[in-house]
């Protein structure tokens, strides 16, 4: 097994293990998701409550496991939601060709250049998203990169001799992109999503550091960030353990796309 | 010259959609952008009413839209929400502030990129560990690594101060250096690690073409191989990923600015958006899209200019 493929391998079994934690929330943690523990408020890590406690006593290491889930279903929602869009959108432009290529690629270039990140903010900052609306959000805003692999794969599939063969045939071109065409763009679409499941969930938790994602009391990894700022110097730990969440967890993600990757031609 | 014209028309169809966006998400607002004065109990409805008419938000939305765009190419960008100034001029005083840091994060981010790149080129060994530290590096949530360092360099240590551009009263040119330091090195992380390895990737491709199989055929030295003749190629493309990469800076740039209180263009869209300040926000928006639309005009033409190969297929 290569260094890669091990890297990749451990990525996986990390994010496997994060991924059943999320959704075993009430049965792993330690302690109730409201549970206020007034006696034992702001109590730097122990043996009790391994990553500290909150403002209200509640035990760190409990809220970012029910954060998990909120900041996954995110991430992993809003990256599917982003690999529709950008395959139906890189198929259509790279089959089609022409003038419906060239608006579905202008429209593209032109949410590419508006910074992601602050569209995000200001659309959250107007709408006042719940959780649902805001995975809508992120993956409105990442369909783009996955549009332009898949529009240059279609692009160059749809050139070869199986495909000329399919139409000689008279197979209706909705059938050409689905069973010839397509499945020849998935692996680039794959890598692609990989990578949007990590972007969304830094989108998330950017947007809920600056105030405008996700609510309390709803936890989610960037809103903890959120309310540990201003008390930064004095309890670090709130502060510190959702970011490394947040960072190992993107990080995964990052590395198994890596991986995914051809290695000829890696996007990194 | 033909090929600037095509690629400015590309660019204004491009802007366009943009605007509409923008002036889109702004009106989806409930209420529109007035919104903030309707949870307001001392603004009366008939004073509303009235700043509807005013503001011509009465009229139809394609009627607000072309006077709005019209009156913001001409260079009225209306007045701030919050305190009423030119939203040109809030925006203006700001460009300093963020020009420093910007400008000094990509100079030292290609620094770090160049060095980084060209060694991971050359030595397998040092690759596994660039590769490695490039992803942590596109990994790390900005705020939370600025946080960090915060924490880490100025609560702890005490060697760096924790926000701003200069202590209160202090002029020389050592206080803005050290305020610098820990935002620059935020902001500069995420691009060095993309850079180095994009820069590694062109560099190997060069280095396999034939042109340095005969250099070395020469008995030209490896050094000078690399550094001369692989890397002069490997260096179009490199430039061309820095001027793409505009976007992800600017994202970068609001949330540095905020987590170390940088009085620049990103610190001011925060606190736009804290005081829902919709017309700081759309001009933020508009400029920063025409400030990357222009920066991708910039790369395309300048490897159009000296490189061409790619003239040929045009």
């Amino acid at each position: 097994m290569s260094r890669r493929r091990r890297a990749a391998a451990a990525a996986g079994g990390v994010l496997v293990v994060m991924v059943l934690l999320a959704l075993l929330a009430n049965v792993v943690a330690p302690y109730g998701f409201d549970v206020l523990d007034l006696a034992h408020r702001r109590e730097m890590p122990s043996a009790q409550h391994w990553f500290g406690t909150d403002e209200l006593g509640r035990d760190l290491l409990t809220r970012i496991i029910y954060g998990a889930r909120i900041s996954l279903a995110i991430g992993l929602i809003s990256a599917a939601m982003s690999a529709a869009i950008g395959i139906s959108v890189g198929a259509i432009a790279g089959y089609a060709g022409r003038w419906v290529d060239d608006i579905l690629m202008r429209v593209s270039d032109a949410m590419l250049s508006i910074p992601r990140l602050p569209l995000l903010m200001i659309a959250a900052a107007v709408l006042e998203p719940g959780v649902p609306m805001l995975i809508v959000l992120v993956g409105l805003a990442g369909w783009m990169e996955t549009a332009r692999v898949v529009r240059a794969d279609v692009q160059s599939i749809k050139t070869r001799d199986f495909v000329t063969g399919a139409r000689a045939l008279g197979t209706s071109p909705l059938r050409i992109v689905l069973r010839h065409v397509l499945p020849g763009a998935l692996p680039a679409a794959t890598v692609a999503t990989t990578i949007a499941v990590g972007r969304g969930i830094l989108l998330e938790s950017a947007l809920s550091f600056f105030g405008v994602g996700v609510q309390p009391p709803t936890a989610s990894w960037g809103n903890m960030l959120y309310q540990a700022q201003t008390t930064m110097t004095t309890e670090p730990w709130l502060g510190i353990f959702p970011g490394v969440f947040i960072f190992v967890t993107v990080l995964c993600f990052n590395i198994l796309g890596d991986a995914l990757s051809d290695p000829g031609r890696r996007s990194m | 010259m033909s090929f600037l014209v095509r690629r400015l028309a590309q660019t204004i169809p491009l802007l366009l959609v943009v605007s509409l966006l923008v002036f889109a998400l702004i009106h989806a607002a409930p209420g529109g952008p007035l919104s903030l004065y309707l949870d307001n109990p001392n603004v009366r409805p008939e004073d509303i009413e009235r700043l509807r008419r005013q503001l011509g938000l009465d009229r139809s939305l394609v009627h607000q839209y072309l006077a709005w765009l019209w009156s913001f190419v001409r260079g009225d960008w209306g007045f701030s929400y919050a305190d009423g100034r030119p939203v040109m001029q809030r925006l203006v005083e700001r460009v300093p502030a963020t020009l420093e840091l910007v400008g000094t994060s990509t100079v030292l981010a290609v620094v770090v990129a160049l060095a980084v790149g060209v060694l991971a080129a050359v030595r397998r060994g040092f690759d596994r560990v660039a590769v490695l530290g490039a992803v942590a590096g596109i990994s790390l949530p900005v705020f939370w690594f600025g946080l960090v360092l915060q924490l880490v360099f100025s609560n702890a240590l005490g060697w760096l101060p924790s926000s701003g551009r200069s202590s209160f009263g202090a002029t020389g040119i050592g206080d803005a250096l050290t305020h610098l330091v820990l935002p620059a090195i935020v902001l500069a992380t995420a691009q060095a690690a993309g850079w180095s390895r994009y820069l590694r990737g062109s560099l190997v491709q060069a280095l396999g073409m034939p042109f340095t199989s005969a250099a070395r055929a020469r008995g030209v030295s490896e050094r000078r191989i690399v550094l001369r003749h692989a890397l002069r190629n490997a260096l179009l493309p490199f430039v061309t990923v820095v001027c793409l990469d505009a976007a992800i800076l600017a994202s970068g740039a609001v949330v540095t600015e905020s987590v170390f209180a940088w009085p620049g263009i990103g610190g001011l869209f925060t606190e736009a958006l804290a005081k829902r300040d919709y017309t700081v926000l759309m001009a933020f928006l508009m400029c920063g899209s025409a400030a990357v639309a222009l920066l991708n005009l910039i790369a395309d033409v300048a490897i159009h200019a000296l490189d061409p190969r790619t003239r040929e297929a045009a």
